[in-house]
């Protein structure tokens, strides 16, 4: 099936209905291991939709979805965590209910294993399980700039830096594929400059990085890759500078010129 | 489990020593003997509620199967009492798990809805008499002691106190095995479902079967309050079954505040103290009971504990020089 291909993910004729509404169709594209890819499209081009697919939150109506070899495109969310898919979300999804450090370490839960009657027996195990999860949480946070505030409530950061929360909560899992929904949506000027540096360091730690984003300077400033959606389906695809002097990429965001409406010379 | 947990424990283990040789009249005794039965079921309840951000108003149909379970078979299968309550545990977890599977799909108002049905098909089957093993409305007697007297060397003088020292004692050591849980990876991951399940999904947790394992555990402490009640009542019979007891479960939750055990056990004491002190008026406490539970919801959403010491802890520092940070965020769960 995979046939000489170095691609982490590969999506095959994906195609996605809900109701009458088609959200995805027919769309094929390939990520490289290693590299940074950008999906950009105007609103309702079916960006998130093709995250939640990859992620597991729900399954395509057909198309196939390939991670490593596997075709995941029935796996369930918990269990795309667990293979090594993270992801973050376009509106911030942290847990209000606990502090920073304990948003980070809820991400180590799918490579931890303390169940409940070893926690509630407090056994050697759980214990060393324990301090360990918070060493990696801890060093999550130095990472993205943020052990000052690990004891603080997560819903009480502003908002760049709760943000950040959320990437290194996703990088807790441990994944390969790390799927980044509008990272700069939000973002003031500088706080989007450093994420684009964040997110070019956790591809140089060997991630492989898909980013949905609207803000531009930041897609063509990191990413090797851009893929162009409208309407679920494929328009454009290279590297940054081709995609952006790609006629159909500038009828979308521009919009088209309509030959019979030239005004006539007078 | 924290160094202050560790310290609430011993001063809770002081206090629950010294109470007996305090109270004069055995009947206040009694009373904290309903306490300790209450909380075991509260401290499941709040892990449900409060932790994993789920709803039951069907725990009363676990404890009256707790009850009855134990009841029939000590009664009318000659099982003696402590296997019988095993069965009872295990049949309730049978139960829970087949009420679980399909009622835990649902959320909210949903979930609410189905588990108060479940809880009032329980009480509906207990007041039909079926096969003759429930006795019907008026229910049946003659259960027998779940325990031999013991004296330990004449330092427990009557029942009431027997009864006192094995439900607390069981009640102190489930309390501090679930405050293990509840600061572990388990703890977190119920929290996580109660902040958002999406993200905690997509964090590798298997929601649908944490909430699962959650209503069973609070379902098994149900059941061994259940389970306590007809051995200490010697008697079951529907009426304390009906929904209004779920409610009244879900009410000593709230008002001790949700997401902390140690809320659990003080509003079921503040609750069960409170119904006996005004139980001449026994009309008046279903009123009560609403009337409580839309106080607590409008003014003191962590329970009246947490609550009202962060607003006294407010007019405090209101007196203050202003720019001091406040405490920890509202957001933030308690310390449970």
């Amino acid at each position: 099936m995979a046939e000489k291909s170095d691609g982490i993910l590969q999506v095959k004729s994906l195609r996605k209905n809900f109701g009458g509404v088609v959200a995805l169709d027919e769309l094929s594209f390939e990520v490289h291991d290693g590299q940074i890819k950008s999906i950009i499209g105007p609103n309702g081009a079916g960006k998130t939709t093709l995250f939640n697919i990859i992620s597991g939150v729900y399954p395509p109506t057909s198309g196939q979805v390939w991670f490593l070899g596997k075709n995941i495109g029935n796996i369930r969310a918990h269990v795309a965590a667990k293979m090594g898919i993270s992801r973050t979300f376009q509106n911030l999804q942290l847990f209000a209910n606990m502090t920073v450090l304990e948003n980070v370490m809820v991400g180590r839960h799918c490579r931890t294993k303390t169940g409940f009657v070893r926690s509630a027996l407090k056994l050697p195990g759980a214990v060393k399980e324990e301090r360990l999860t918070v060493g990696a949480a801890m060093e999550l946070l130095r990472f993205v700039g943020l052990e000052e505030s690990a004891h603080r409530g997560a819903a009480t950061l502003p908002f760049g830096k709760q943000r950040l929360v959320e990437i290194a909560r996703a990088l807790a899992t441990g994944p390969k594929l790390l799927l980044l929904d509008e990272p700069a949506s939000g973002l003031n000027l500088r706080e989007t400059e450093e994420v684009g540096k964040l997110i070019q360091t956790i591809r140089d730690t060997g991630k492989t990085v898909i980013v949905v984003e609207h803000d531009m300077s930041l897609v063509m400033g990191i990413s090797e890759e851009v893929l162009v959606l409208d309407h679920g389906r494929r328009i454009a695809e290279g590297p940054p500078r081709h995609v952006q002097k790609h006629p159909e990429v500038l009828k979308v965001y521009l919009g088209e010129e309509i030959p019979h409406a030239q005004s006539p010379e007078p | 489990m924290g160094k202050k947990n560790l310290l609430g424990l011993a001063a809770l283990v002081a206090v629950l020593l010294l109470i007996p040789h305090l109270l004069g009249n055995p009947y206040y005794l009694g009373v904290l003997v309903w306490c300790g039965i209450y909380s075991l079921a509260c401290m499941g309840l709040s892990l449900f509620m409060g932790y994993c951000g789920q709803i039951s108003l069907g725990h009363a149909g676990f404890f009256a199967l707790g009850a009855y379970i134990s009841g029939i078979l000590t009664t009318k299968a000659g099982l003696s009492p402590w296997p019988a309550l095993g069965v009872a545990l295990l049949g309730n977890l049978l139960v829970a798990f087949a009420v679980g599977v399909p009622a835990l799909r649902l959320r909210g108002h949903y979930l609410a809805m189905a588990t108060l049905g479940f809880g009032v098909i329980i009480y509906v089957v207990a007041d039909g008499n079926p096969f003759g093993l429930t006795g019907g409305p008026s229910g049946f007697g003659g259960i027998p002691r779940l325990f031999p007297k013991f004296s330990l060397f004449g330092l427990i003088r009557s029942d009431d106190e027997r009864w006192y020292y094995l439900v607390w004692g069981i009640v102190l050591v489930f309390l501090a095995l679930l405050l293990n849980m509840v600061h572990s990876r388990v703890g977190r991951a119920l929290r996580s479902i109660h902040g958002g399940e999406p993200a905690a999904k997509a964090m590798g947790i298997n929601s649908a079967r944490y909430k699962i394992e959650t209503f069973l555990l609070s379902a098994g402490l149900t059941s061994l309050a259940g389970s306590f009640y007809a051995h200490y009542m010697g008697f079951v019979n529907p009426p304390p079954f009906g929904p209004m007891l779920s409610i009244h479960l879900v009410t000593m939750v709230v008002v001790g505040g949700m997401t902390n055990l140690w809320g659990a056990i003080a509003g079921t004491a503040l609750l069960t103290i409170l119904r006996e002190r005004f139980r001449a008026f026994h009309e008046i406490g279903l009123l009560f009971d609403g009337f409580i539970l839309i106080l607590i919801m409008l003014l003191f959403e962590e329970g009246l504990f947490v609550g009202a010491a962060k607003r006294l802890r407010g007019v405090v520092s209101r007196r203050r020089p202003a720019g001091l940070p406040g405490g920890a965020s509202r957001q933030t769960a308690g310390e449970g």
